[in-house]
Order: C-alpha cells, then structure tokens, then sequence
C-alpha cells in the first residue's frame, strides 16, 4: 500500500499541482515582478525599479489612510464577531429549543454574496439613517460602523458553527468531574471550554483578521470608499489606484506586494501567539 | 488492474485536452470583434445589427461584447491582453487615446474617416487620425414645460418673463427656480430639482458635465484643457451658484443626496415630481422608458447649464462627444479592413443608417446622413434645434481634458464633504486646483 502510494503520488498529485502552479504560483511571481515595472497590460511591462513603491506613498496619503481604517475596522470586527459567534456558540449548544433552527438561520448570512448584501445593507442602514437626514456618505464614521455591523452579520454565523463543533467536542467527562468537583459557571468556561476550543479561536482569529483586511465587495457596495476617501478599506484604495490614473498599474502593483506582505506578517504573528495558548486535548 | 487503471486515467486527460482544444475556430470566417461603450444599447447590437451586417457580408463574423456601466476601461484593458483583442473598441478623448497609446491604429486612409463631415472632429496622435466620433451628444437643463407653463400662469409669480423659452441668465433661472419652489403645492412638484445625485459612481454629471462650462470660461476648447497643466477653477463662483441652485431647491434634502443615484433623478423627473433635472439627449429612452412617465414629448425641453458666466445669453447647449472609436493596430490586416468596411456599412448603407437613427439613437456627425434621418425622440429633437439657434453657439466639450479619473473623483469627494457641511467652497476649490496640478503632472503635461 505504502508503496503504491509512493509509485502514484505524483500522478495524482500533477492535476492538483498543475491548477495551483497555473493559477496561483505564476500569477504571484509574474504579479511580484510587475510591482517593479510600468505597463498597461501584462504583456507590455518595463523594468522602473522601486519607483512604484515609492509612487504608493508619495503621491498622496490614501494607502496610509486605508491602512489605519483597515486595521481599526478589523480590529473591532475580530473582537466583535469572535465574541458574539462564541456567546451565540454557547447559547446554542444548551438545549435551547429550537437549536438547529437558530443555527440556520445564523449561518445563513454567509451564503449571500459580499455585493448584495453591500447593497441590502446600504439600503437598510441608509433607511435609518434617513429618519435624521443623513445617509452612510454624509459621515465616515456611519460607513466604518456600517461595514462592522455588515461584517458581523455576515460571519458571526460562519464562526459560530466552527466553535459549536469545537464545544460539542468536549469530553463530557471532563465537565462532570469539573462540576463534581464544585466549578462554578464562569470557572468551567475559563478554565474548561475556553482552553478546549483554542485551536477553533485560532481558526476563527485567522479567519476574521485576514477577512478583515481582504474586505474588497462588502466596502465597494457600501460606500465605495466615500466620503474623501475615508471609507475606503486597502484592497479597494489598490484596485481605485490600479484604474484610476493612467501608468498607475504598477503603482496599485507595488501596493498589492506591500498588502500580501503585511497581511502574511500579522497573520503569521497573530497564528504564533495563539498556537502557543493550544492545549491537548 | 493497477495499469488499467494509469491508462484509463491517462486517456481521461487526452481526451479531455482535445474537447477543451474544440472549442477555438475552425472557420475561414475574419472575425471583427466590436467592444461596445454602451450598454443601453447593446441589445441593438447583438440582436439587429449582427444579423444584418453578416447577412450583406457573409466573409465577416462580427461580434460584439459590451463592457459592464462603469466598466469599460476596465474590461478593455484585460481584453486588450487577450490573443484575440477587441478590433474596434471606444476611447473618450484625448485621455482615452493618451491611455491607449500603443494601440491605437492610423484611421486617416479608411472609409469610414472619409464619411466624417467635419474632419476637425477626430482626434490625431503623432500626425496620425486615430479616433473617429461617432455620436454627437447634447446636454443641458432638461425641463418640464407642463409644469413650467402652470408656473408662469400663476397670478402671483415674482418674474417677469412668461415662459421658459425667455431665460437666458442664471439670474432669471434662479429667479425662477426660487420662486417655483415657494409654490411648490399649486405646481404639483416636490422640488424643483431632481436629486443631486451622489451616490457612490453617480456623481458624474457634476464632475464631468456640470463642470464643463467653467473648463470651457478658462481653457477654451479641447486641445487647451487637455494640455492644461493648472486649473485656477476661475469660474469656481459660477459653477458654485448653479450647483448651490440645484442643491437648495431639491427634491432631496442635501443630507440624503448621498442614497441617489442618476437613475433616481430621472425617474422622479419621469414621474413629474420635479420640474428639472441636469441630463443630456441620452436620457430620453430613460425618461420614456419609466413607467408611469408622465411627460408628454413635446413637453421634454432643453435649457443651457447658465451659470452666471459673462456671454451666456448667447450660448446654447453643451454640445459634443466623448464618443470616439479606434481600431486596434495589433489586429490582423483583414481585422481590420473588415472593422473599416463594418462601420462604413453601418453609417452609409441604408440598411445601417436606418438602424442608426431609429434604433441606436445617434445624432451623428457623418456627411452620409441627411438632417432628416436624425433620430426622432424628443431630446434629439431639442438637441437639434438648439444647434440650429439663431444668435446662439453651442459649448464644446472640453472635459475630455481632464487629466484622469482620480481629479473626477476627488473633485466629487470635495463637493460631498462640501454637501455635508465639512468643506467651505474654498476648500472645494482649492481640492479641485490641487488635484489638477497632481495628476496633470503625473500624465506628464
């Protein structure tokens, strides 16, 4: 078996292999060495050194601005959403009645497409904010508080299945001798559950970060990075920077290799810190 | 078994490589591919205008692909790149050619240059024509003259003037416009205005159209603007009174302009609850097009963006394009005889000019069309007379020089923040000067 294994591997693996190489590995090295050249289309690129990554910052301060509205916005998301999916995760895995109906209708969210529900959101909280006479452009602090509730909708569900699994998982064992043994409420959470499901808030951390600094359609349909740009998240301010100037293909290029990057560090920070806290179950 | 199993696998692979082979051409056919700019019209395209140009020229397989609202630089660039780019395709300007520089094919030797009555129209690039318009385009102040007559039979109207056809300032506009929004009951209007639409990519008749007048007042025609490499923005007031009109004296109050898009503001024009709405010729299929319209066609009428700059008495309707086609020089030779010998067709032929007029709506500026094939809905009609106003001279469009996409936009984002109370009008300005001076020295001027 082992053998056959090794005989087959590679046979079974070219498909996979040639897709991933196709579609990922050489658009990513074609796209590092493009962040390093002028062009209009691919075919056409010319070799301008750093130039790019210096256009990024220099021309104005969107990219710079986006950042610090993208980093606030996920901040608050990944707390937000990870400790709402978690109560949610908590509430539902009681014998509440109803269970599977609630756990439904919560996940449900995230089987809507970011553009629509960036549209069904603008016209709600536009609808709301009508009742004052503003609307979502009229203030940037309506469009980031906007863009969180629109996130939360849309993963708390998502992120509540993930630790449903991770708490159901928990030996019953382990609660009774803990409730034997005179643990309060608040001792078994912290000291059981919390500790049990850590690989799932690994998970559910990487997840709503990166979702976090990825957001592309959610921003586009709400604000479109309106009022003056104070909206607009970093993969939109990249894409507006790749189509809105003429030559400036390389420029929203470079930010795009400057995005990868930052978001791979964090994530990669962020995985270290909490992989460390997972116990054996 | 095992070996059965690598050949049978092996010959999945085969055989799903060939079908995935099938699907490229086999034809001796030369395919013309057309990137159409407008998607109001493509249905026109696929359904008629593909059918009869393959049936009077079965040696050609034209195809036509329209790029989403909004999308189309988009769409060609990723075309372009393609082993099979788009033949004919749509730049807007002086920008658009500066952009598609290295595309761009010499047109000055086809027939379909050749059909162009006014040869100063086409846009040339190193002493080579290399963009043709195709359709001329008006715009103005659209106007309810129903609603615009029950005003001037009111008893205690505060103007002098009875109909709409004697303004010809912007203080006779304003006079008017402020007065008809105190009786806004016994007009039967909610505002005077449709919504100042803002919403996120529905700003562009204030950063392209309304802004035109003031780029013409400094820069004078499209050659100067586009080679501008400031903009002092002197006619900033004026430009500030007609946008100030348009905002005070609304459907929508200026906090709301943010949740409308274009589309709003000619359906509520449709529908009769305003008397006015900023819009060209375009927006005719959108107003008759509404259910409910409630304008009668002779009703829809025409008047210039006034605004308070010195000699508007005597000037008509922005009248122009952005509405140019290139060809793709990297296109095989019978590519793009075929391009040559398509639009020639379609503006020449009877067959195409019929289509042209009734179907496509264009106002064209070719010498093969006669003033009586122009298109007949109401806005066109207008659009006409006002050409062929005594005494009065249309405004060119010269906002194809704007230097990029990115002044549009944050010259949108200033007004916004203006809306909302955040800019004074100098800010706003000033954003505008700035913006101007960045990107015209970033695409080199």
């Amino acid at each position: 078996m082992e053998k056959s294994l090794r005989k087959y591997f590679p046979l079974f693996a070219l498909p996979a292999l040639i897709c991933f190489t196709l579609s990922f590995l050489i658009p990513m090295v074609w796209g590092f060495v493009l962040s390093f050249c002028e062009f209009a289309t691919i075919t056409d690129a010319t070799f301008v050194g750093f130039d790019n990554y210096i256009k990024a910052f220099t021309i104005d301060n969107y990219f710079t601005q986006a950042f610090w509205f993208t980093l606030g916005f996920t901040v608050i998301t990944v707390i937000t959403i990870n400790i709402l999916a978690f109560t949610l995760a908590l509430i539902l895995t009681k014998n509440v009645p109803g269970t599977n109906a609630f756990r439904t209708v919560f996940f449900m969210p995230n089987l809507i497409g970011g553009i629509v529900l960036g549209w069904i959101w603008q016209v709600v909280l536009n609808g709301v904010l009508a009742g004052f006479e503003q609307t979502l452009l009229s203030d940037a602090k309506y469009g980031f508080w906007g863009l969180v509730i629109l996130m939360n909708w849309q993963n708390v569900g998502y992120m509540m299945v993930i630790y449903i699994a991770a708490i159901q998982n928990i030996s019953t064992d382990m609660l009774e001798a803990a409730a034997i043994d005179g643990a309060n409420g608040k001792t078994t959470l912290f000291k059981i559950i919390i500790p049990s499901v850590m690989p799932s808030i690994t998970i559910c951390l990487f997840l709503t970060m990166t979702n976090g600094f990825k957001l592309y359609d959610q921003n586009l349909a709400l604000t479109n990075g309106a009022p003056n740009h104070q909206t607009e998240m970093l993969a939109l301010n990249i894409f507006n920077t790749f189509y809105s100037r003429v030559g400036f293909e390389g420029v929203g290029q470079a930010k795009a290799v400057i995005f990868t990057i930052l978001v791979a560090a964090i994530a990669l920070v962020q995985l270290v810190a909490t992989r460390s806290k997972e116990v054996e179950n | 078994m095992k070996k059965a199993l690598t050949i049978l696998l092996i010959a999945l692979v085969a055989v799903s490589s060939v079908f995935a082979q099938g699907g490229s051409e086999s034809s001796s056919k030369t395919e013309v591919y057309f990137m159409n700019f407008k998607p109001e019209i493509a249905d026109v395209y696929t359904n008629v205008i593909e059918p009869a140009f393959e049936a009077a020229y079965p040696q050609y397989d034209l195809k036509v692909v329209t790029a989403a609202s909004n999308q189309y630089q988009q769409t060609l660039r990723s075309e372009l790149t393609k082993s099979n780019p788009p033949t004919i395709f749509q730049v807007n300007g002086p920008v658009g050619i500066a952009e598609n520089a290295t595309t761009v094919a010499p047109l000055q030797d086809t027939d379909f240059y050749n059909l162009l009555a006014d040869k100063t129209m086409a846009l040339s690039l190193d002493g080579n024509v290399v963009a043709i318009p195709y359709a001329v385009e008006g715009y103005g102040i659209i106007y309810n003259d129903a609603i615009m007559r029950k005003y001037f039979a009111l008893p205690d109207k505060a103007v002098s003037i009875s109909s709409a056809e004697e303004i010809n300032n912007f203080e006779t506009l304003k006079a008017v416009v402020e007065d008809m929004s105190k009786h806004l009951d016994e007009l039967g209007i909610q505002g005077v205005f449709a919504s100042t639409s803002f919403m996120p990519g529905a700003e562009w008749r204030w950063t392209t159209h309304l802004v035109n007048p003031a780029l013409v007042a400094e820069f004078g025609d499209l050659a100067t603007s586009s080679s501008a490499a400031t903009f002092d923005f002197v006619a900033s007031e004026n430009f500030k009174n007609l946008f100030d009109l348009y905002l005070n004296n609304s459907i929508t109050a200026k906090g709301m302009v943010g949740s409308k898009a274009d589309a709003d503001s000619m359906a509520e024009f449709a529908l009769g609850q305003v008397a006015m709405v900023q819009n060209g010729n375009w927006a005719a299929a959108q107003i008759l097009g509404t259910a409910g319209n409630t304008v009668a066609d002779e009703d829809i009428k025409f008047l210039p963006l006034y605004m308070g700059i010195e000699g508007e008495e005597n000037k008509g309707l922005c009248i122009g394009t952005e509405n140019y086609l290139a060809f793709n020089k990297n296109a095989s030779p019978e590519a793009l005889e075929g391009a040559d010998t398509f639009l020639t067709w379609l503006f020449s032929s009877e067959e195409g000019k019929e289509i042209v007029a009734s179907q496509l709506m264009f106002i064209t500026p070719f010498s093969s069309f006669s003033p009586e094939e122009a298109p007949d809905d109401p806005l066109a009609r207008q659009v006409n007379i006002w050409m062929n106003k005594d005494g009065v001279t249309a405004v060119p469009w010269v906002f194809g020089g704007i230097p990029s996409e990115q002044w549009k936009a944050d010259f949108a984002q200033a007004m916004l923040e203006y809306i909302n109370g955040r800019y004074t009008w100098d800010q706003v300005t000033a954003a505008a000067q700035d913006a101007w001076a960045r990107e015209a020295s970033l695409t080199g001027r």
